[in-house]
């Protein structure tokens, strides 16, 4: 049961995968509806990145890691690189769970 | 194709977040083991579907007993899929075997690095070198974690829940430049997040296409003939 449930959650993810990347060749779209391809996707991102910043489950998170992610989002605004931007997120978050808050 | 706009895809960039998906393959493997599951489970898992909040969803539904809600929340969760291939089908381009290869590899991260480039070959080249090293690294984390089981440690004790948002907010900074790509996405955003304590896993981030909407709002400009994301002439374009 479980390996068919697994599977299925595969072939299912895979679908939707590759009818999106399938659907852009048979669907004739106008520039203008071109255009909100890539702002569809950014706020899916920013969605992701909103909801893994602010909540966990059905609840919202607590102090540790939405400051991080705040920290991360500064630097990124101040242009720095990417890399120092997740440590500099993962460090924040960290040590201040290691302070002890939530 | 200057090479001042190739910023977002550097190795290190790619490496670190290869190293963080890394740990959270670890702890996805070793918390399914800990609840009870067969060990082949998490494996099989990180090759066939490869998505991570689905994956950590559907294994706490199968310890829970209930396999159906698992795919379904898990299908529900991957839904955002099929807008991500629509957005990186021109990346993908039109061989067969880039288009089925490579669908299965589209994750949240390999979407934004990919996004974040402007020229088609870079964005080609970027796909490519994220995909890979994160199904590289989520596969390798997951046996470790099955491997070493608690001994890999709480992933959120490093902070690396704050790392994965703090690393998408990087990547679609620059396409926030652009007012209304801002406004859609910062919309979408709040439009996920107000709902999430009410609605299933996975239908808030759908929501967020909502945020569409705000493009048809009475005092639309004229003229949406300008380049997606990125105003020309913005001096900040090349630093970074």
């Amino acid at each position: 049961m479980l390996i068919v449930a697994v599977i299925a959650l595969g072939v299912g993810t895979y679908a939707m995968r590759l009818s999106g990347v399938l659907l852009r060749d048979r669907l004739e779209l106008s520039p203008a509806v071109q255009r909100l391809l890539p702002m569809a996707a950014a706020a899916l991102l920013a969605a992701l990145a909103g909801t893994a910043a602010l909540t966990a489950g059905a609840e919202f998170a607590g102090v540790a890691r939405p400051a991080g992610v705040a920290f991360g989002a500064l630097l990124a605004w101040r242009k720095v690189p990417f890399v120092l931007v997740v440590v500099g997120a993962a460090v924040v978050a960290a040590l201040l769970r290691l302070a002890g808050l939530p | 194709m200057s090479p001042v706009n190739r910023t977002q895809a550097r190795p290190r960039d790619v490496a670190a977040l290869a190293a963080a998906t890394l740990a959270v393959g670890a702890s996805f493997g070793a918390i399914t083991i800990a609840y009870g599951l067969p060990a082949w489970l998490p494996t099989l898992m990180s090759v066939v579907v490869f998505a991570g909040g689905a994956q950590f969803l559907a294994v706490g539904l199968f310890a829970a007993g209930n396999p159906i809600a698992a795919v379904l929340a898990g299908l529900l969760l991957n839904a955002r899929h099929l807008p991500f291939g629509l957005a990186v089908a021109d990346t993908l381009g039109p061989r067969w075997r880039d288009r089925l290869i490579g669908s299965h590899l589209m994750t949240d991260e390999v979407v934004a690095f990919t996004l974040a480039e402007t020229d088609p070959a870079a964005r080609r080249r970027t796909y490519w070198l994220v995909a890979v090293s994160l199904l590289v690294a989520w596969n390798v984390g997951t046996v470790l974690g099955v491997l070493l089981g608690g001994a890999t440690g709480d992933p959120d004790a490093l902070g690396l829940d704050a790392a994965f948002p703090a690393g998408l907010i990087a990547l679609i900074l620059p396409s926030l430049r652009d007012r209304d790509t801002r406004l859609v996405a910062l919309s979408g955003a709040a439009i996920a997040v107000l709902l999430t304590p009410v609605l299933p896993a996975g239908l808030p981030v759908l929501a967020a296409l909502l945020g569409l909407l705000v493009l048809f709002r009475p005092t639309r400009r004229a003229g949406g003939g300008r380049p997606p994301v990125r105003a020309s002439g913005d001096p900040e374009e090349k630093t970074c």
